[in-house]
């Protein structure tokens, strides 16, 4: 059974605009799924339709088999949930406001635990200072430590590494491959193409309120991969030669390489006919170099054309 | 009954009180007294006594009301809102609470700190006038009942408020004059009978009145009546609390 599952999630804002559309989803137990998509995709909107911050206007999700409207304590208990902005108060002290978080969750105080996961966020030096004399980071710290002092099994990072500095984002992606490593389900939303290609198992891409695609990362990438191979040439061409005229084929700028770009996963990748045209031609090679398409190109491509490749 | 959330809200909203004790508890008190100060010894003295009770002792419970009803409204209003103005809310709604219990926690933290403040203007005035409570229980009953309920108006005010403007205007426009034209530093039977029955449509004249029987035994209006309207008035701002969280109002969009 799946730890998450959503089916045919609408959401229709008071204003009439509607931010999610049908949305089918169903997140594996101990997953680490990326939800790719540009601002205003959606995302936030999905994530606090979850955690019971938003209203769905139509669909229902289930988190371990429970429904998150008719079983919001037993759903919540499960959920973490480390929010896009840093919505924290100002003068209180980072203990007292990890202390309150756990308590809301209904989970008895417990200093050892909380201890642990201050230090484990590099807080502990920072424990009895006031959250508005934290910096960016170090709230955002606090916000990670608010959402795993009640020990979840699923927890949200709604762009966690949005305007963050190189140390913390390492920091949260080791801490994210702690936290699967003791089973935690983690479902994080970016814009950023590595963090997904980074930590993710499952890549979502969502736009305008539609999730285009979902699939492991790895086959996200062969599905859509096209590779092009660059042939840099001894000396420039201006124009292409009669016989290369009808082959895929751009010149760079400066006439020195060719770029052909083919789809490794078909039988004929037209490599060898074209090596024995441009032999023909009379060019000389110089150097060759394939290039893998990443996840970025990937996504501007399922943003283009609302992921017809995929059908 | 998710205890422990009741617990935490409840006691970051007192602590809250107890960080800014100066705008929580002096300010209210500070200015109750000086009222007492102005109207109950230097012009009082000179104001002849109301139901045969000398204007100074007549005017505390008044002064007790007018404290406790603005400090639930602004108490109350400012707990809510803020958190909803700073996004903080968003913990509390993710969190397995039910909407009793967040009511219970920020009301009833609201509702104590107005307690406190009726105390201490109490003491404060017993070393002015001789102090005489008459049903003492039912003096209790009444500055309970308020207390909740107007914390509970307060809540409401703080749901509903869209900026910090709102959230001053209520306040300022209705409880202010409500309070003013309710009978704290006069009996309404003092005026003509016109306003009288205009008087009547106000909910403190209710109040002050029922809350000033408990101390002299006299009241404007029966107190059947004033329990009653208190009654009503809670009730009425617990169907639109219970309604503003099942619609989500303002809160879940
Ligand atoms: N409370 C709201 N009322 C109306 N529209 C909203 C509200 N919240 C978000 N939206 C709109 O819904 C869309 C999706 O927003 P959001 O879920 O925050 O996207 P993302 O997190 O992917 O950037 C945006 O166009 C946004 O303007
Ligand atoms: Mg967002």
């Amino acid at each position: 059974m799946p730890i998450v599952s959503i089916s045919n999630l609408s959401k229709t804002y008071n204003d009439g605009f509607q931010a999610l559309k049908n949305i089918d989803l169903e997140i594996q137990r101990g997953e680490i799924l990326a939800l790719l998509g540009p601002n205003g995709a959606g995302k936030t909107t999905l994530i606090s339709i979850i955690c019971g911050i938003v209203n769905a206007s139509k669909g229902t999700v289930t988190v371990d088999g429970a429904d998150i409207v008719k079983d919001y304590r037993t759903t919540r208990e499960l959920i973490g949930l480390v929010p896009q902005e840093l919505a924290l108060g100002a003068f209180e002290k980072v203990w007292d406001s990890v202390c309150f978080s756990r308590g809301l969750f209904a989970k008895k105080p417990d200093p050892a635990y909380i201890e642990k996961v201050l230090r484990d966020l590099s807080l502990w030096d920072k424990r009895n200072s006031l959250l508005m004399e934290l910096s960016g980071g170090m709230k955002r710290r606090v916000l990670i430590a608010k959402a795993l002092v009640h020990e979840p099994r699923v927890l949200f990072l709604d762009e966690p590494t949005a305007g963050v500095d190189v140390e913390l984002r390492k920091d949260m992606w080791a801490l994210v491959e702690q936290l699967r490593q003791a089973g935690v389900t983690i479902i994080l939303t970016t814009h950023y193409i590595e963090e997904a290609e980074a930590i993710a198992d499952r890549v979502g891409v969502i736009n305008r309120g539609e999730l285009l695609v979902v699939d492991e990362k790895q086959a996200l990438m062969h599905k859509l991969g096209k590779r092009q191979l660059e042939i840099e040439l001894a000396s420039p061409v201006s124009e292409l030669p009669a016989s290369l005229s009808n082959v895929a084929l751009e010149v760079s700028q400066d006439g020195h390489v060719l770029i052909y770009t083919y789809d490794p996963h078909k039988t004929d990748t037209g490599i060898d006919a074209l090596m024995k045209t441009i032999a023909a031609a009379g060019l000389i090679i110089k150097d060759m170099n394939t290039v893998k398409s990443s996840l970025e190109e990937i996504f501007v491509k399922l943003i283009k054309n609302g992921g017809e490749e995929l059908a | 009954m998710n205890m422990y959330a009741i617990q935490m809200i409840y006691k970051y909203e007192m602590k809250r009180a107890f960080t800014t004790i100066g705008q929580s508890f002096a300010s209210p008190i500070l200015s109750t007294v000086l009222y007492f100060v102005v109207f109950g010894s230097a012009i009082g003295s000179r104001i002849e006594a109301v139901d045969n009770i000398p204007y100074g002792l007549f005017i505390v419970p008044g002064l007790v009301m007018l404290a406790i009803l603005t400090q639930s409204v602004a108490n109350a209003s400012f707990g809510i809102f803020f958190p909803r103005f700073t996004g903080q809310i968003y913990e509390v709604l993710s969190a397995p609470v039910s909407f009793i219990e967040i009511v219970i926690g920020y009301v009833g933290a609201a509702a104590t700190k107005s307690l406190i403040i009726a105390g201490i203007i109490l003491l404060t005035a017993s070393f002015f006038v001789e102090m005489h409570i008459a049903h003492p229980v039912w003096m209790l009953a009444f500055l309970l009942l308020t207390c909740i309920s107007f914390s509970l108006f307060g809540f409401i005010i703080g749901l509903w408020a869209k900026d910090f403007e709102n959230l001053q205007i209520i306040p300022l426009l209705v409880i202010t004059p409500l309070v003013f034209l309710g009978g704290s530093f006069y009996s309404i039977n003092m005026l003509p009978p016109f306003w009288q029955t205009v008087s009547l449509f106000n909910p403190v004249v209710y109040l002050i009145s029922g809350f000033r029987w408990s101390f002299f035994g006299v009241a404007d209006v029966s107190v059947g009546l004033s329990l009653f309207m208190v009654a009503l008035f809670l009730l009425a701002c617990l169907l639109i609390v219970w309604w503003m969280f099942k619609t989500g109002y303002r809160l879940k969009q």
